[in-house]
């Protein structure tokens, strides 16, 4: 992951998608966010962080619009991918105006083949010719599913079902990319390799991506701009530098105290517990 | 085994033949419905039944040629199929299976109830300008009407086959067979794909209902026939096509064994119920039938 933070690429102001105060609501009375905004930035990597339920995933589902088949609702604000409004779209309209989600956890279709998976996921292109392009361009940033386009994606590795599951949503040629937990449950070297092509798509397809992540390190070293996310709400906002920088990530994400030396679980946990970033 | 024995196993063999390839078209509507919608359609043998009655009704009026019927018949069905879809099932998206099930259920009592008021009760004949002069295969005899059986049948699944194999349109759907949710973030409008399987139900139990219908008229009881798809679909995997034609044979030929060895001694209707057998001793010994896609658990 060789790049710092954020500081040696220019910092883009132009932003491709933009979340506006939005309010997603769950069966009519559950209410899981509570104004969230984000902006992501064109050809960039923006992160938003946060623990376990904070609602990241949740967030990007809103985007995507996957939500509504989870009886889940944008009530209030707007989300804008470029000029148009996207907000209350169905999802496979969002898909076609070139936004995408990576699902959490893969989601491979397990009974199609690798390489049937990367055709359903040039759903959206009409032309034959533009998926047989997009097939080999998959191939070029992830060889390894060219060595097993022919076998049922149910049985891959865990890291070959990820490298799967992004090249799926590149097939769309889409300009914005959902990243939920690309690193989710894969060894460290894999999650290395992984974000390390990510990090070339962004340069060299001119993607913007969202990326949800738990592993606060991971994310800030390859984002750009960064959001903490805690109880539906956006808590912390800041370029990938100031956050890193910040006592508080410090000391809840990275798990190192005032000093920079590894803090003990034990000590964190009874303090992270009465602790709220706004109270 | 004299050469007469000889001879009336190879007549039951081709009788179970011909029967089990009808059976493998009618279980193929289920099939191409479960595949793509996780759906189990308890109505498709009321589907074939409509079919027959519509085509029957249709031929019936002067002057009628056969192949405006057979056509008037697919696009009534497909209409009924997407109908159907639209109508009743997608409300019921997102939720249970169960409900969907409930609803297919719901709609086979309807159909079977309904029909004979629009259509009356009495048996129908069904018959198709292909001559009834049987045609003499070695010892045993087919009729026209079977032979075109087995030749649809063989067309449609060579047909589907390559649909699901080798089309995009194809693999979409098996996308969404897989994973609505996902399937819909990568652009695919599953709701549509919902209806294209239905219409395909349609298209399927249309071409099923005039051809059993024309070897055994049409009246309600042709709803029957449903009921065998179901030790058809088990044996072969509920979502195979390619099973769904080996089911659909292994059961035509073992009902033909059993009616002609086994139904002499005991008196009769032994062939009614050893298909049920042979589908609960494959329940215990491969829950995914032959070619069934078995789910892939990770732990």
């Amino acid at each position: 992951m060789g790049t710092g933070a954020g500081g040696e690429r220019s910092p883009s102001v132009s932003s491709m998608l933009t979340i506006n105060n939005i309010e997603v609501v769950y069966d009519k009375v559950i209410l899981v966010l509570k104004g969230v905004s984000i902006d992501v930035r064109a050809g960039a990597i923006t992160t938003l962080l946060g623990a376990n339920g904070a609602g990241k995933t949740t967030t990007l589902k809103a985007i995507s619009g996957v939500l509504r088949s989870e009886r889940g609702e944008v009530t209030k604000g707007t989300i804008q991918l470029g000029e148009k409004r996207i907000d209350g779209m169905r999802a496979h309209d969002v898909a076609r105006l070139g936004l995408v989600q990576v699902f959490e956890g893969r989601r491979v279709f397990e009974q199609l083949t690798c390489e049937e998976n990367l055709i359903a996921g040039g759903h959206v292109h009409r032309d034959g010719a533009v998926v047989r392009q997009g097939i080999d361009m998959v191939y070029s940033y992830f060889p390894r599913l060219k060595e097993r386009r022919h076998q049922q994606s149910g049985y891959l590795s865990g890291g070959e079902q990820q490298m799967l599951a992004i090249g799926r949503a590149l097939m769309s040629r889409p300009q914005v990319v959902l990243l939920d937990e690309p690193s989710l449950g894969l060894a460290p070297m894999l999650v290395e390799e992984i974000f390390g092509i990510v990090q070339r798509l962004v340069q060299q397809e001119k993607l913007s991506v969202l990326l949800v992540e738990q592993n606060a390190t991971l994310a800030l070293a390859v984002a750009e701009h960064g959001y903490v996310m805690e109880n539906g709400r956006i808590v912390l906002e800041g370029s990938a530098q100031k956050l890193i920088e910040n006592s508080d990530i410090k000391e809840f994400y990275l798990g190192l105290n005032e000093g920079g030396s590894r803090k003990s679980y034990r000590d964190t946990k009874h303090y992270k517990r009465r602790k709220r970033w706004l109270s | 085994m004299s050469g007469e024995d000889l001879g009336f196993l190879f007549a039951l063999l081709l009788n179970g033949t011909s029967i089990g390839f009808m059976y493998s078209l009618i279980a193929l509507g289920f099939v191409l419905v479960y595949k793509a919608t996780d759906a189990i359609n308890f109505a498709q043998g009321e589907f074939v039944m409509m079919a027959g009655l519509i085509a029957a009704a249709i031929l019936g009026i002067e002057g009628m040629p056969l192949i405006a019927a057979i056509i008037a018949t697919l696009a009534i069905m497909i209409a009924f199929g997407f109908g159907f879809e639209r109508i009743v099932l997608r409300p019921l998206l997102g939720r249970p299976v169960v409900a969907v099930i409930m609803a297919t259920i719901g709609l086979a009592a309807v159909l079977r109830g309904l029909t004979p008021v629009i259509f009356g009760g009495e048996t129908r004949a069904l018959s198709l300008p292909i001559g009834d002069e049987p045609i003499n295969i070695g010892p045993a005899s087919l009729s026209p009407i079977q032979l075109v059986g087995i030749v649809v049948t063989v067309l449609f699944f060579a047909g589907f086959s390559w649909f699901f194999k080798k089309s995009r349109k194809g693999v979409a759907m098996r996308a969404v067979a897989d994973n609505q949710q996902v399937a819909q973030a990568m652009g695919i409008n599953v709701e549509r794909y919902f209806a294209l399987a239905w219409a395909m139900a349609g298209i399927v139990s249309a071409v099923g209902g005039i051809v059993w219908g024309s070897m055994l008229g049409v009246d309600v009881h042709l709803a029957l026939v449903g009921l065998k798809v179901f030790p058809v679909v088990i044996l072969g995997g509920l979502d195979s096509i390619g099973g769904a034609l080996l089911g659909g044979l292994i059961i035509g030929i073992v009902e033909s064994l059993v009616a002609g060895y086994v139904d002499p001694y005991v008196g009769g209707g032994t062939k009614d119920f050893v298909p049920y057998v042979l589908m609960i001793v494959v329940l215990m010994i491969k829950p995914y039938g032959i070619f069934g896609k078995r789910r892939i658990e990770r732990v």
